[in-house]
């Protein structure tokens, strides 16, 4: 019987195997011209970071990098892990509107912010492995030979992991049109709801977590920059983080990729970004008064008329105040130009904290800086240039920004425009 | 042994963040129960600036840990410091111009930061006192580093295979019931090994003697909770290169009340979300999640 079974099943099994792999083959090729400026310039960085990683691997940390027994950690834990992580924070923000709350109207870009969450945790969390003195060991806290349970960088390493998973999760339905497996895709669409919970419930944690790593040292941080309220000033300032980074991402996604777009993504586009805007600087003025709280509370008056204050000030002020009052003008004008505008300085403020917290206002007393070699900064953008280029493999492939494409119909969008697509 | 295999089901159970914070409290509490550690008293007082102990160090532990044999042409500046390739070194300071000179090495913490910060537990507090580090364990992420508050932890950046380098209070050799390295090459008797509470009765008493002699305080009675090293001196510490702002918490207290947070939001927060998207739910439960709208 069994082998009559395989008689009938055998050859359709492999038909149909020959025929999915032949799908991925097509997907694989490049959609449109190679040769771009973009991909020269991306394609040149990411060669040279192949190189620079050979080297790093061979000879140590040391070989290209500034890292110093006084700063063990410098730009690549805190730009592209602390910082990318908070830019990241949008996919948990945008899960909760649209899953938890039920408002419809973001519902357009939940899909392209939760691949963007997912490719950052795994581009910027994974770029962590290339600062691993002894990146081999990664495995021991996972597999239990070694729980370091009382480590925040324990909870922080697991939560990062089960965070990638749920995203995927998150995301799975539309890898599962995009290959037309249509009892798959409903089967995960179900799963969607308890991921969003659980990834919500740890981004809280691990949002905060990142943070909490720099508890410890606390006599090592500035003063201005160092409070035992950081995790949660680290948290509330992921949510404006990940929205301004919405908002930026967003816009260039529109152009980019506007063949790619939905019309309903289209007709509403502005909606959304006014909409985001708004939570931002609600957010944003919280954040605000919490560090006016902290600033008070911790007595930290005498600090602010040195260079450390006027830095300080400047980073409050300039990137977290004004921004704030930006997008205020913003939405009330409704002016797409000034939203975006405060959203890029919303993203330098970001950028800016966690440096100060991480790198900048780190052993701020002792003599000698850390100041990235230009090795570091070359493989950060290979990193993000990695990142984008997946991105738009899947975009130009999966429904993403079009969710009429996501039931198998053709899109009824525009052709594609040619500088955008590989 | 109950207890880790305790922990390891619930950590296979994915209970991880539940069990982070329990361990945490039972963890710190085992450590602060080591209630007679080793250690070793440094009366600078004493202390001649000969460097035995640095060329004792290197004789026992060089080898095996790559470190340098000390070269006596070097200056003993007060920013000196222990390396990668030095566990233990000597400092000379000039206070009111008269020169001390003063060994520093890795504090072996009755209560690390660095152990506590470490999420593989390569770093390790060895119920007899001393701090080491397990080379099979680390990941080389270096958050030791980044914690230790009198920044110990010291790292290979020119190696491929990359150690954390620091002190490890000699613990075979302290094992087997001979005293470190460091103390046995020691000429002028300014180091002491022993039981920190002896320690801390004889550092007493040579205060309670020679009240003129020293300032009276002993530097790692209470410091960050309290250290296997235990210091005196004759000038105040913060002049001969010592933080004095550390404050007698210790260090992994800083992180306890954020990892006592995680099993509340864990528990609260899922149930809440789910209540509140349910409570959104319209009549279509067949609402396509993920999909169009």
């Amino acid at each position: 019987v069994t082998a009559g079974i395989r008689a009938i099943g055998t050859p359709n099994l492999r038909e149909e195997f020959q025929r999915f792999v032949r799908f991925l083959l097509a997907e694989m090729r490049p959609k449109g011209p190679v040769v771009t400026p973009f991909n020269i310039i991306t394609a040149v960085i990411m060669l040279t970071t192949a190189v620079l990683l050979v080297i790093r691997f061979a000879g140590g940390l040391g070989t290209i990098t500034n890292l110093s027994q006084d700063v063990p950690w410098g730009l690549w834990i805190g730009f592209d892990v602390v910082t990318g992580v908070a830019f990241a924070g949008g996919a948990y923000v945008l899960t909760f509107l649209v899953y938890i709350l039920k408002i419809e109207k973001y519902h357009p870009i939940v899909r392209v912010t939760v691949l963007n969450g997912f490719l950052a945790y795994v581009f910027y969390a994974g770029a962590l492995l290339l600062d691993l003195g002894r990146p081999w060991n990664v495995i021991n806290p996972v597999i239990g030979n070694s729980f370091g349970v009382s480590s925040v960088l324990f909870l922080v390493a697991w939560h990062f992991m089960l965070y990638m998973m749920a995203q995927f999760v998150e995301f799975s339905p539309a890898v599962a049109e995009w290959l037309g497996w249509k009892r798959v895709r409903r089967i995960l669409g179900g799963l969607t709801l308890g991921a969003v919970i659980f990834g919500i419930s740890l981004s809280i944690l691990h949002q905060s977590g990142l943070g909490a790593l720099y508890l410890m040292a606390k006599n090592k941080i500035h003063p201005l920059w160092y409070s035992e309220f950081i995790p949660i000033l680290f948290l509330v300032s992921s949510i404006f983080a990940g929205l301004s980074m919405v908002v930026i991402e967003g816009s260039i996604t529109h152009k980019v990729f506007h063949h790619r777009t939905g019309a309903k993504l289209r007709a509403t586009h502005d909606d959304i970004v006014f909409g985001l805007a708004r939570i931002s600087m609600g957010t944003m003025a919280v954040y605000l008064f919490m560090q006016l709280l902290v600033f008070v509370h911790g007595q930290k008056l005498p600090y602010l008329f040195t260079g450390w204050g006027a830095w300080y000030v400047l980073e409050l002020a300039g990137f977290v105040a004004v921004p704030a009052l930006l997008y205020f003008w913003g939405v009330q004008q409704r002016r797409m130009p000034v939203v975006k505008a405060a959203a890029a300085l919303t993203l330098v403020g970001i950028v800016l904290n966690r440096l100060n917290v991480s790198v900048i206002g780190f052993q701020w007393y002792v003599p000698v800086r850390y100041v990235p070699t230009w090795m570091e900064i070359v493989v950060t953008l290979g990193v993000i240039s990695a990142e984008l280029w997946v991105f738009r493999w899947v975009v130009n492939r999966m429904p993403v920004l079009d969710f009429a494409m996501a039931h198998g119909e053709q899109s009824a969008s525009l052709p594609a425009a040619a500088r955008s697509v590989a | 042994m109950i207890r880790r295999d305790f922990f390891r089901a619930l950590g296979a159970a994915g209970t991880v963040a539940v069990s982070a914070s329990t361990a945490q409290a039972s963890e710190t509490g085992a450590i602060a129960g080591t209630n007679d550690p080793v250690g070793v008293l440094v009366d600078t007082t004493r202390c001649i600036g000969c460097r035995m102990c640095e060329f004792g160090c290197a004789h026992a532990n060089g080898q095996a840990n790559g470190l340098e044999k000390p070269s006596f042409d070097e200056e003993l500046t007060p920013q000196r410091q222990t390396t990668e390739k030095r566990w233990t070194a000597v400092q000379r300071h000039v206070v009111d111009g008269r020169a001390i000179t003063v060994k520093r090495q890795c504090m072996h913490c009755l209560q690390p930061a660095c152990t506590s910060a470490c999420l593989t537990k390569a770093m390790f507090k060895t119920p007899d006192g001393p701090v080491t580090w397990r080379s099979g364990k680390c990941m080389g992420c270096r958050y030791c580093m980044v914690s230790c508050p009198f920044d110990v932890p010291k790292f290979e950046y020119h190696s491929a295979v990359p150690r954390i380098q620091k002190c490890q209070l000699c613990v075979t050799r302290v094992a087997a019931g001979e005293s470190p390295a460091c103390v046995a090459s020691c000429p002028a008797q300014a180091l002491t090994f022993g039981r920190r509470e002896n320690l801390l009765d004889e550092a007493r008493s040579r205060i309670y003697t020679n009240p003129d002699r020293y300032v009276h305080q002993i530097y790692g009675e209470h410091e960050v909770g309290g250290t296997s090293w235990l210091y005196l001196s004759a000038v105040p510490f913060d002049k001969i290169g010592f933080r004095t702002d550390l404050g007698t918490t210790s260090f992994p207290n800083y992180t306890k009340e954020f990892l006592y947070a995680v099993p509340l939001v864990l528990t609260l927060v899922p149930p809440l979300l789910l209540s509140l998207a349910k409570a959104g739910d319209t009549k279509d439960e067949d609402a396509d999640e993920g999909g169009a709208s």
